[in-house]
């Protein structure tokens, strides 16, 4: 070897210039056999010139080969009921707002809450209604009027012995009322107690004929097979209720669809975690649902519900706290993330209860629904804020 | 769509002994866990032999996460994003929580300027054992002059205690923020199809990471990104524009899910994303929709954030929302079970019981530290539900809570036999006095209620 030289050196050397003529240098044939193909890879590398190409972005489109249902809510004159307009829930072709892979033909869909007795509500929320809230009829009418609520929903919670132990009949009326006081789509729902919510949904659903309210809820920890015989019987779409699992949920669809509800006539409700109490699980949950309807699981592709005031129960909702902030923005704030991640996730159709989380929401999907016209900003902009 | 590396992929490449070294008891159970990040590479002895090079440098190239991990900033002061791997949490999880950076401008007097600083650095909130913090600062120029960048570049600098975002679209100007900070790796933002030549060279001379951008336009900001690989750089950031109004910010949305897809499934320019939620403020709206636009970019798949709004009840709900999507699905959150002690309870302190769910046992452990009770807090190893799923799950029953009295050494701590345990496990009460002896009382169903129940009702008792 003339020129001993450090083959690491040497590579290095390469690596820095575009083109080098060996002279003078042995290389011992094993050696070469090692360097020549590094030699050629730096070469190829620094030809390569830094330069700018107009390149084609491929958007990659899922593959989805099966659909959401689209449940129908309230029937107007047309269709034996009273409402003055028919909302439609759920189809989704793609996930939320994958406007470049499909679009999803409807909108979100909001419900307020109404009680049927004065009950403990955080401040944020009270505020809005402190004046009705004796007054079911009033308050759905305050939701739908002031407030632009798409649908309320009646929670008839004070049929539960341990509140006021109202009896069905009476809840019944309640009902009337609602349907009188406004034109809208509604829910009816029950206390949660599992021994009387099939008698006070049954009588509700009753009163209700013919109006297809949904009917909140069918769930394994009652007599769902009389929700489900009321539903088919008064002309109702069932909303199944189960907590937090995707098994469940498809098990519980199941039954319902034995005990003969059709599969366009039911919303499913796979429970609401509140933002910063669970959200991830709910999350997961809806998404998984979502993705399983949408690559055709037949007993999951009803569209999905969330009982987005849950929100409230969380305590960075509700408490004054100095720390916190303003309540008064925070709470609704809260409420309105919850709702948006999980519209996210793929839920319909939304359960709240605040006026300004209701505002922000909504806005917001008007946007994401990609049909909201604006004028477009110069975002580049941003930078030179002050 | 390019195909998902499983385990037996990861495998051929292993030394196949089974030797045990590496903690896991075959190679197999081994590339397992390398899919799930939870061992490294180098935590196999054998692989780290010259016998091994070519296999270890395959098996990185395979177990490189489909969007780079790009760390801005250097030693204590730095931030790690992207690295991440899925489209949906459910099939993982999601790595590298999303950054948050509030924004500063070189316009600023020096006092709101360096109280912004102080806010971002000393912003800590803790919230189920974790300290919930924002990552970095973003210095715009607004004036546009280099010196006065500069300057302002190197007050913040002295003060801060997190990486840099460093934001012009005029070269010069960035330039002469990096002069001051170039050594300590900030991000540099922006280079555009007309910049990117000079942006990208200072971002090779400083070593830093750099943001493409590209307004609205994927195929633009791809182009970019080559661009800037041409110059040899690899850490590199898209922002593929944030819109925060009507069907421009739809058209946004759909952006930051088209990268993510196409980084994930067909290897496409493959980085982490950052959005400017800050923008809301352009169009004259404020917190809230800022808010609004920072949480949606939370969930789908942005890896950096910035932020103009200090105003915690704008932040809070956001910072809450990056933990609850970046917790790890496949595993609860849960704390050490056993016996813990609130300041310095005597035997006659009360003692208390909870779940080792972490959001429970937090909540708890706040309330009775902000109430200021002086107690014995049981803690049951439900496996990490809180207490109502885990009475409704049978993951606590009287049997459980009674095992725990008993193994705890409670019964030497205190002379009494009194506990209180919450709301939502009444219905264990009567099986657990009778198996355990001890009298049981029911406390509220919510722990903010402790202060007061004990107040009113040990005091009483005791
Ligand atoms: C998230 C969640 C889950 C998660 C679990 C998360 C976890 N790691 O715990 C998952 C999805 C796993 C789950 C599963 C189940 N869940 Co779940 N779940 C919830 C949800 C949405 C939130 C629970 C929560 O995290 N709350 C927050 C924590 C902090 O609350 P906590 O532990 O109760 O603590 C509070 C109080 O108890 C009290 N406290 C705590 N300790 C102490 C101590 C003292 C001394 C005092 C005074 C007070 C006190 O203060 C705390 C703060 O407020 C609730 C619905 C809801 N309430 O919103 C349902 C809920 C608890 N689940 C329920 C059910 C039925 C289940 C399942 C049995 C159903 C199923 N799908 O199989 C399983 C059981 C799990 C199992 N495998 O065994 C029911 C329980 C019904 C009942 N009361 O009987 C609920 C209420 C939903 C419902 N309405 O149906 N669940
Ligand atoms: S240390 Fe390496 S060779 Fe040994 S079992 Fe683990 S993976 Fe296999």
């Amino acid at each position: 070897m003339t020129n001993a030289l450090d083959l690491t050196e040497l590579i290095k050397m390469l690596g820095k210039v575009e083109e080098i003529e060996l002279e003078n240098i042995d290389v011992i044939a094993g050696e070469l056999g090692l360097i020549l193909p590094t030699i050629s890879a730096i070469k190829r590398e620094s030809v390569k010139k830094a330069e700018y190409r107009d390149l084609n972005f491929e958007i990659p489109l899922a593959n989805f080969t099966g659909e959401v249902l689209e449940v129908e809510l309230g029937a107007t004159k047309a269709n034996g009921g009273t409402r003055e307009n028919v909302i439609k829930v759920g189809g989704e072709r793609t996930m939320p707002f994958y406007n470049f892979e499909a679009l999803n033909p409807n909108e979100p869909v909001i419900a307020f809450d109404v009680f049927d007795t004065k009950i403990h509500l955080a401040g944020p929320v009270r505020k809005h209604f402190e004046d009705v809230l004796e007054d079911p009829a009033e308050w759905a009418k305050r939701c739908v009027d002031k407030y632009g609520a798409d649908m309320v929903t009646i929670h008839l919670i004070s049929t539960d012995p341990v509140i006021k132990d109202t009896s069905a009949r009476e809840a019944a009326k309640t009902v009337e009322n609602v349907l009188q006081a406004v034109k809208v789509p509604i829910m009816i729902g029950g206390s949660g107690n599992p021994e009387k919510d099939p008698e006070v949904l049954e009588k509700a659903a009753e009163a209700a004929a013919g109006e297809r309210c949904v009917i909140n809820s069918a769930s394994m920890s009652l007599d769902y097979k009389r929700i489900a015989k009321a539903c088919v019987d008064y002309g109702h779409v069932v909303l199944s209720w189960t907590s937090l699992d995707i098994n469940d949920q498809k098990t519980l669809n199941k039954y319902l669809m034995d005990a003969g509800i059709k599969k366009e006539d039911m919303i499913m409700d796979p429970t609401t975690a509140a933002l910063g109490y669970g959200l991830e699980y709910s999350f997961s949950i809806m998404e998984r649902i979502k993705l399983a309807g949408l690559k055709g699981d037949k007993d999951l592709q009803m569209p999905i519900a969330s009982g987005t005031t849950n929100a409230w129960g969380a305590r960075e909702a509700w408490m004054e706290n100095p720390e916190w902030g303003d309540r008064e923005k925070r709470g609704p704030l809260w409420e309105a993330i919850t709702a948006l991640t999980l519209c996210l996730a793929g839920s319909d159709l939304f359960m709240m209860m605040n006026p300004t989380a209701m505002q922000l929401f909504r806005d917001i999907i008007k946007c994401l629904c990609g049909f909201k016209e604006t004028e477009s900003l110069d975002i580049k902009n941003w930078i030179g804020m002050r | 769509m390019a195909k998902k590396i499983g385990p037996l992929d990861i495998y051929n490449y292993l030394p196949k002994t089974n030797c045990g070294e590496c903690g896991e008891k075959t190679c197999m159970a081994f590339a397992s866990q390398l899919i799930e990040r939870a061992v490294k590479l180098e935590d196999c002895p054998a692989l780290k032999q010259p016998n091994f090079v070519r296999s270890y440098n395959n098996l990185k190239e395979m177990l490189a996460p489909s969007v780079k991990e790009v760390i801005v900033g250097v030693g204590d002061k730095s931030v790690k994003i992207g690295g991440e791997e899925i489209v949906f949490r459910h099939e993982l999880t999601y790595f590298n929580k999303t950054a948050i950076a509030l924004d500063v401008h070189d316009e600023m007097n020096d006092e709101e300027l360096l109280a912004r600083v102080r806010y971002v650095n000393d912003f800590c909130f803790k919230r189920i054992g974790e300290e919930l913090t924002l990552d970095l600062v973003a210095i715009r120029s607004t004036s546009k002059d280099p010196d006065r960048f500069a300057q302002c570049v190197s007050k913040v600098l002295c003060e801060s205690k997190k990486p840099l975002i460093l934001c012009s679209w005029s070269p010069s100007v960035l330039e002469a923020g990096l002069k001051v900070v170039g050594h300590e790796r900030p991000m540099i933002y922006a280079a555009t199809k007309d910049t990117w030549e000079e942006v990208g060279r200072l971002a090779v001379k400083y070593n830093c990471p750099v943001v493409a951008f590209a307004d609205g336009d994927m195929a633009e900001l791809k182009s970019v990104v080559k661009a800037l690989e041409s110059l040899g750089i690899e850490d590199i950031v898209l922002d593929p524009g944030s819109h925060v109004e009507g069907k421009y910010l739809a058209n946004t949305f759909g952006n930051f899910v088209a990268s993510r897809r196409a980084a994930i499934w067909n290897k496409d320019i493959g980085y982490p994303l950052l959005g400017v939620p800050a923008i809301a403020w352009l169009s004259g709206e404020g917190a809230f929709k800022e808010a609004i636009i920072a949480a949606i970019m939370i969930d789908k798949y942005a890896d950096l954030i910035i932020l103009h709004t200090p105003e915690i009840w704008a932040l809070l709900p956001v910072i809450t929302l990056r933990q609850n999507i970046y917790t790890d699905p496949r595993k609860p959150v849960a704390v050490e079970a056993g016996l813990r002690k609130f300041g310095n309870p005597d035997e006659n302190s009360p003692v208390l019981m909870t779940t080792n769910f972490a959001l429970t046992y937090y909540t708890v452990a706040s309330d009775i530290e902000s109430a200021g009770v002086e107690c014995y807090l049981l803690v049951i190893d439900t496996e990490g539900l809180g207490v109502e799923a885990s009475v409704a799950g049978g993951k606590l029953d009287a049997f459980k809570a009674n095992e725990a009295i008993k193994n705890s050494g409670i019964e030497k701590e205190v002379k009494h036999r009194k506990i209180i345990i919450p709301g939502f496990s009444s219905r264990i009460s009567g099986d657990l006095e009778i198996q355990s002896g001890w009298v049981v009382f029911v406390g509220p169903r919510d722990s903010s209620g402790i202060k007061e129940f004990i107040e009113k009702k040990w005091v009483g008792l005791a």
